[in-house]
């Protein structure tokens, strides 16, 4: 068992595993934040996006042992208390889940990409996202949400 | 069930609200079938053969047994025996008895202290197999001298001679084909072929599962069926299916593939042999190989026209593979194949074929995209030859109300000419075909479902209401509960809390399939809510001394009505509500039916494709879905199941497909191979809602799940193939195929 201090979430947090565990099974099994999920274990779908000192990552491909010292950002970290982040409110305005199970990480990779790309055009968006598998949208709603967000934060900024 | 006026004055209706389960969605605290833990658990690991068919002869647990952490080990010996037919074939699926039928098919199972502990020890297992002759393709499997998945499986409509692993056949049509075809004056016929897809949910399948000695058990799992959960594993564990108490998940999408039980009697054989709650998830690559993907499909369609485009006759044979278990859906796709025409005459036939496979599973509208794919290739074809326009020829054979199916029954109201209209009036078929691209229609078509339903709508106090449902939200239904429960009561959208009730709360409910919850469940709500409102009329009644007939509800006011009329002050749901307790106790409205009025659902697609003929490879340019939904609920949601079957069909026609080897091993078990769209592949999806209310329902819904994946595979293949100039074939038009295609053209 290897012993990892790291900070989740803004918290510093500390937690032992397995040399084998990923970070995903960390956060989910011994930190109980669920919102990353498991959706192939392999790095093909996005769903366990989370951020590692700023660059979005897929958890399943990172050990739990490589947070040492990390920074991590997950979905349960986009909202300020209990204000909704812009790109959390426009995916529910835009009703751009059906299942919500890609949805966390579709905002962890939205919100990296808003930071970096305030105002991108739909292919880059696309582009962008094109690692996050979503199977129920066909995109169109999600890609609109993301647009429409930027939009709105540019104006707020 | 008919209702004569489809109510059509709507506060709520037709507005969109943020889904109630939304924040809760984009935050992360919605817990879907991996996310519960419970003190104390173990996980669970299943050992899967690595053949496609071979005898078991001897599985050796006790090496692993021994191995650190692990708590219990189960085989098909720890299920219940005597099982016969349908439950039968359940319970040899999730655990294999004497013969593993598929690779991928469940052998054993571990429960330890930890997932990697149960995984360590699924290697220390030992089986010994026999292995055999195995076949994984449709027609070769019904050759002579194919292997014999299972004597005997074979139902009663099968056909004397066939080979064992035809086990199941339909025929039905009218008229005079061969007179039809002679009539004719251009006839094409030809073979097509799909290939299997998954349904491919980005959530695998997960449990957590609790049993004791006494045969009680508690299941957490993601399903679109939490009631049918516990009756296969009530069969399946020797027990009954109320001692069996299961909570439906949040679902991350399900589209027919979480219909099937395969997991949840293994962890709660684990649980019980353990005495420990068992957590239980597959594996991106267990869900490939071992859950229920579609059919693959062998069809040949000969159809005749005239030269001013009437379709004279239609004929076609379907051959389904369904794996290794009889129950492909042959059937539906022979009688959804001419749905959309009014044919004089016309004839089909499938066969349901077995091989070694896993057993398909539904995937929105079973059996009926492949059916469009073959038919409407041809009409296509047809158009193409004569020269004329292909939604003229649609509009001029379509079915309407009062035209006899092409399956025997008589149309009641449907939309399909309505779909067509909107088609050509939609200025994206009055654009110019895009240079070297091609442009593509289909029709499509599914039957939709109703199903046993019940609902229990309660109210607080507070003159909130509490909506208790027994169909599994998957794809926003929570909210449109919400919106016709809030409609009817006269309340605010808000004041509404809906809940999938676990199976030991509510009566029986069917699984969400069939397109059939904003139907069933939202008629049962609208029903619990009027039964509710009667009992709201019976408080005011009672407080003002007057008869219970002369109180009406309106705009969430129990109101004094004829003589009455203005005597007494209208009294809203709150109020009465907040007095209950006092004048009579807890006011509950429920319904309970099996509602048979679900309305057809028809769609028409458009979509302008470019074909690269270096590569092979094709973009999907522009896309409009055009469906009836009879009455949109909540029109976001609508929209959001036009675009999901679109985006599903646009894979299955270009990339998708389960590759089995030589060894009838699965090639690519994972989404790196196994492709499916993603955000950069796809253009955005327009839509436009048809509606034509369904009379079967008090709003006029009708169910929009399905058919939406029933044109794309034909639209795209006919945009596919006018773009490329040669006609394809064979679905998925991967840029191998096309290239093959090209060069033999
Ligand atoms: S679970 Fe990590 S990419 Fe799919
Ligand atoms: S909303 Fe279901 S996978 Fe994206």
């Amino acid at each position: 068992m290897i012993h990892v201090t790291t900070t989740i979430n803004g918290d510093e947090t500390e937690f032992v595993c397995d040399p084998r565990e990923t970070l995903l099974d960390v956060l989910r099994d011994r930190l109980s934040l669920t919102g990353a999920k498991e959706g192939c274990g392999t790095g093909d779908c996005g769903a366990c996006s989370v951020t590692v000192d700023g660059t979005v990552v897929c958890s399943c491909l990172v050990l739990g042992a490589e947070a040492e010292g990390k920074e991590i950002g997950t979905v349960e970290g986009i909202a300020t208390g209990e204000d909704l982040h812009p790109i959390q409110q426009k995916f529910l305005d835009h009703a751009a889940l059906q299942c919500g199970i890609c949805t966390p990480g579709i905002l962890v990779a939205t919100k990296a990409l808003l930071e970096k790309h305030p105002d991108p055009t739909e292919t880059q968006v696309r582009y962008w996202l094109a690692g996050n598998l979503c199977r129920c949208t066909g995109y169109d709603k999600i890609i609109r949400a993301v647009m429409d967000a930027a939009k709105d934060m540019r104006s707020a900024a | 069930m008919a209702f004569d006026e489809a109510k059509k004055d709507f506060n709520l209706i037709g507005t969109r609200p943020a889904r109630p389960d939304g924040i809760d969605k984009v935050t992360g605290r919605a817990q879907f079938g991996a996310d519960k833990a419970a003190p104390g658990q173990l996980h669970a690991a299943i050992l899967r053969s690595p053949h496609a068919h071979a005898r078991i002869k001897s599985i050796d647990t006790s090496a692993a047994e021994k191995a650190k952490g692990v708590k219990g080990i189960v085989t098909r010996a720890d299920f219940a025996t005597g099982l016969k037919g349908e439950m039968w074939n359940k319970l040899e699926n999730v655990m294999a008895g004497e013969k593993a039928l598929y690779d991928g098919h469940a052998i054993a199972a571990v429960a330890a202290t930890s997932a990697l502990a149960a995984k360590d020890a699924l290697k220390l297992i030992k089986v010994d197999f026999e292995v055999l002759d195995h076949v994984t393709n449709v027609d070769e499997s019904m050759k002579d001298g194919a292997p014999v998945i299972r004597e005997g499986a074979a139902g009663p409509s099968t056909p004397e001679g066939m080979h064992p692993n035809v086990v199941g056949f339909y025929s039905s049509g009218h008229g005079d084909v061969d007179a039809g075809f002679a009539d004719a004056d251009l006839v094409i016929e030809d073979t097509f072929t799909t290939e299997a897809t998954h349904q491919g949910y980005i959530e695998p399948h997960a449990c957590l599962a609790q049993m004791g000695k006494d045969g009680k058990g508690e299941v957490w799992c993601c399903t679109q069926g939490h009631f049918n959960v516990a009756k296969v594993c009530g069969h399946l564990l020797g027990t009954e299916a109320s001692q069996i108490r299961v909570t439906a998940s949040e679902i991350g999408g399900g589209f027919g593939g979480k219909t099937e039980v395969f997991i949840e009697p293994v962890a709660l054989a684990l649980a019980k042999k353990t005495n420990r709650p068992v957590k239980l998830v597959m594996s991106r690559s267990e869900v490939f190989r071992a859950s229920g993907p579609t059919a693959s499909a062998s069809m040949d369609i000969k159809i005749g026209m005239k030269k001013d485009g009437t379709m004279t006759a239609g004929r076609g044979v379907f051959r389904l593979q369904g794996g290794a278990f009889p129950g492909a859906p042959g059937t539906f796709t022979a009688m959804c194949a001419f749905a959309p025409y009014a044919l004089e005459n016309v004839s089909q036939e499938a066969y349901d074929v077995m091989t070694n496979r896993p057993k398909q599973a539904a995937y929105r509208a079973p059996g009926s995209p492949m059916a469009a794919f073959a038919v409407e290739s041809v009409v296509d074809e047809l158009c193409n030859q004569l020269g004329l326009d292909p939604i003229e020829v649609r509009l001029k054979n379509a079915s309407r109300e009062g035209s006899k199916a092409s399956f025997g029954i008589n149309w009641p109201r449907i939309g399909l000419v309505e779909c067509l209209e909107a088609a050509k009036a939609h200025p994206h078929y009055s654009t110019a075909i895009p240079e070297n691209g091609g442009r593509g229609v289909s029709c499509g078509f599914w039957f939709n479902h109703g199903g046993e339903t019940a609902v229990s709508l309660a109210l607080a106090e507070d003159g909130t209401v509490s909506l208790s449902v027994g169909t599994p939200d998957i794809g926003g239904s929570r909210a449109s509960m919400c919106m016709m429960a809030a409609e009817e009561l006269g309340i605010k959208y808000d004041d509404i809390r809906t809940t999938i009730a676990d199976t030991a709360t509510l009566g029986y409910n069917e699984i969400s399939h069939g397109s059939r919850v904003t139907y069933a469940s939202g008629l049962a709500t609208i029903e619990a809510a009027r039964d509710t409102i009667k009992k709201l009329c019976k408080r005011a009644a009672a407080k003002w001394g007057i008869d219970e007939d002369a109180v009406y509800w309106e705009d969430g006011f129990a109101k004094p009505s004829g003589p009455n009329a203005g005597e007494f002050e209208p009294m809203s749901l709150a109020k009465i509500a907040s007095k209950m307790g006092a004048t009579g106790g807890p006011i509950v409205g429920h319904y309970e039916a099996t509602p048979e009025g679900a309305g057809v659902s028809f769609a028409v697609h458009i979509v302008d494709a470019e074909v690269d003929k270096e590569t092979g490879s094709t973009s999907v340019g522009r896309y409009t879905v055009i469906q009836d939904a009879g009455k949109a609920i909540h029109p976001s949601y609508v929209e959001g199941q036009f675009q999901g079957g679109a985006a599903q069909g646009i894979g299955w026609a270009l990339n998708e497909e389960y590759i089995y080897g030589e060894d009838g091993r699965l090639q690519n078990a994972g989404f790196l191979d196994y492709r499916i769209p993603v955000a950069s592949d796809l253009p955005m999806i327009d839509t436009v809602i048809v509606e034509v209310p369904n009379p079967g329902h008090p709003y006029g819904v009708r169910g929009v799940g399905e058919t939406s994946i029933c044109p794309p595979l034909a639209a795209i293949a006919n945009a596919v193939s006018n773009a490329a100039g040669v006609r394809m074939k064979s679905l998925p038009m991967s840029p191998p195929r096309i290239l093959k295609a090209l060069d033999e053209a």
